[in-house]
């Protein structure tokens, strides 16, 4: 299977980033025979084809279950794999089950090899969903600006104040409820649209 | 003290008594907190469970016994104390397929061994005229599913790793799958096979329970480990599911558990198609029809909920009989022990119903199931993979 050289790595992921930033960190560590495949139908026979030694799957993937048959011989499978992972990896999963990825890894590839391979995935994907959160944060934190504008104009409209005072106004009463300006700015959006 | 727990379920209908016992406050009643946490694979349940993620999950009951047995994957000693149902499977094909074996059918295409020849004729005159073999969809390598296809089909000899192939599909592929023609036929949990009629694609050819009278489906697992270090926690789960199941088999009730279970963050589907299941009253075929069975899905009634040991000796024995392991003495016992009949009976200070079980699996084909001569039983079997 030319594992000497560079395990073959299929990435199975739907979701193109991540894949590309789990793709990009195994060539930049040397392993060069990287694939992805994101379309899920035919999944088994997408990897055959491509006749890989280790599989990475991220965990929000259901097709994960479609990989446990590669454990089994029948006529779908005729090349079982078997799991990495023994008793004493317990460790190992714990970590890439936090991380959201697993590892399947063909019979035959040393175990010594595999890990670095798993350790960077883990890293990877730490780093994608730290990327996802502060993304995240980020477009609440528009939300909120967008929703603390619409607040101070039906301030500025109703109360006659400028732009400044208006803002003022949400902060004092923010600090004063101990409750976040988007949440004041909030409550006075729905109560101008009740009492509309 | 509260007692914050987190279970790992799968959106099934089987899953009721674990929502139901959070949603209607009996996990509260009993002093634990729950959060429910929905999950996309049983593989992601099984290793969630194992490492401690998860304190309780809604597990298929053949992975349960494969874990504990380390078939598969790593080994973890499961427990089994309390079942979440017992059937609830159905087998639906794709209209193609359905008109190809009632062509073939000769008597009642509720009989399944008047179906599953029907299917070993479809299969010949497919092999026959050089057609691709038929593919069929499972959920699992281990799961209830696999070994309800291939008993079925065994029985009237198709052999299922030869004559046909079968796949594993996550159970919310299954109804696109067959509308692509990616397969030919499903066997799937609810609520998936009464999507595939509703929507056109598939009719539904059995209930689980023509196959097997009482087949053991989904188990409430935890690990061996922590159940013994937690035995009152242990106990207090079992009565706020056992409420649960009493409240869910309430024909009264059924409205509201259909709304509680529709819920996104739960099943997410139609309360009508969840109310069909549980009233075991299913759309069969996309023209109407209408068919009724009162064993569809038991979740509590009949006894349902106390684990039988004899179940897991007969899924070990199907794992023994597709090559998944080699039948040895041992393995059954730990098969065996899995369930656990004490924990449930020890919780609800109740003694045994043994009027129930002794129905027994109830196979439609092959002799009597027994659990003390598992090797002599298989061998009445003529297709298998059984290892040396």
């Amino acid at each position: 299977m030319g594992s000497e050289s560079s395990p073959k790595i299929v990435i199975v992921d739907e979701s193109p980033i991540r894949a590309a930033i789990l793709e990009e960190g195994l060539r930049e560590a040397g392993f060069t025979g990287v694939a992805h495949i994101s379309e899920m139908h035919n999944l088994l026979a997408r990897i055959y084809a491509l006749d890989p030694d280790v599989i990475l799957i991220d965990l929000e993937n259901p097709s994960r279950d479609v990989l446990e048959q590669m454990f089994q011989v029948s006529r779908a499978v005729r090349r079982p794999i078997a799991m990495f992972v023994d008793q004493s990896d317990s460790a190992s999963i714990q970590a890439s089950v936090d991380a959201g990825v697993s590892a399947y890894i063909v019979d035959g590839l040393k175990k010594e090899r595999i890990k670095p391979i798993l350790d960077l995935c883990i890293s990877r994907f730490n780093a994608f969903s730290k990327l996802q959160d502060e993304l995240d944060r980020a477009k609440s934190a528009l939300e909120d600006r967008k929703v603390i504008d619409r607040a101070k104009g039906i301030l500025m409209k109703l109360k006659g104040l400028t732009e400044d005072e208006a803002y003022v106004l949400l902060r004092s009463t923010a600090m004063r409820e101990k409750k976040k300006i988007g949440e004041i700015a909030q409550s006075i959006l729905t109560a101008s649209e009740l009492l509309k | 003290m509260t007692r914050a727990l987190r279970i790992g379920f799968i959106p099934l209908v089987d899953a009721a008594a674990l929502i139901v016992a959070v949603d209607k406050g009996f996990c509260a009643a009993e002093g634990l907190d729950v959060t429910l946490v929905r999950e996309v694979s049983w593989s992601n349940v099984r290793d969630k469970l194992n490492i401690g993620l998860f304190d309780a999950a809604h597990l298929l009951a053949p992975v349960a016994i494969a874990s504990s047995l380390g078939l598969g994957h790593v080994k973890v000693p499961i427990v089994a104390p309390f079942n979440l149902g017992l059937n609830g499977n159905a087998i639906t094909v794709s209209p193609a397929l359905h008109v190809a074996i009632m062509a073939e059918l000769s008597g009642d295409p509720f009989d399944p061994m008047a179906t599953a020849l029907a299917l070993a004729r479809v299969v010949a005159a497919r092999r026959k005229s050089g057609a691709e073999p038929l593919t069929f969809g499972m959920t699992f390598p281990f799961s209830t599913h696999n070994y309800q296809l291939r008993f079925w089909m065994a029985a009237g000899g198709v052999d299922p790793d030869e004559d046909v192939r079968l796949v594993v599909l996550p159970p919310p592929y299954m109804v696109d799958s067959l509308a692509n023609g990616h397969v030919d036929a499903f066997c799937v949990g609810a609520p998936w096979n009464s999507v595939a009629v509703d929507l056109g694609v598939g009719h539904i050819l059995h209930f689980v329970s023509d196959i097997l009278v009482r087949a053991v489906e989904k188990v409430l697992a935890l690990r061996q480990d922590w159940s013994e270090k937690n035995p009152a926690v242990l106990a207090a789960l079992i009565r706020a599911h056992d409420r649960a199941a009493e409240f869910i088999e309430q024909p009264q009730k059924r409205l509201e558990v259909a709304r509680i279970l529709s819920a996104p963050e739960r099943i997410g589907v139609d309360p009508e198609v969840i109310q069909r299941t549980l009233d075991g009253r299913l759309k069969i075929s996309p023209d109407g029809t209408m068919r009724e069975s009162s064993r569809y899905l038991l979740v509590g009634r009949q006894g349902a909920a106390r684990p039988d040991p004899a179940q897991a000796a007969w899924l070990y024995a199907q794992m023994a009989r597709w090559g998944q392991t080699a039948v040895s003495p041992e393995a059954l016992a730990v098969a065996m022990a899995v369930f656990r009949p004490d924990l449930y009976d020890a919780a609800l200070g109740r003694e045994a119903k043994p009027t129930e079980a002794s129905e027994g699996i109830g196979a439609f084909a092959g002799p009597a199931f027994d659990a003390n001569d598992i090797a002599g039983h298989l061998a009445a079997f003529k297709i298998g993979r059984q290892k040396a």
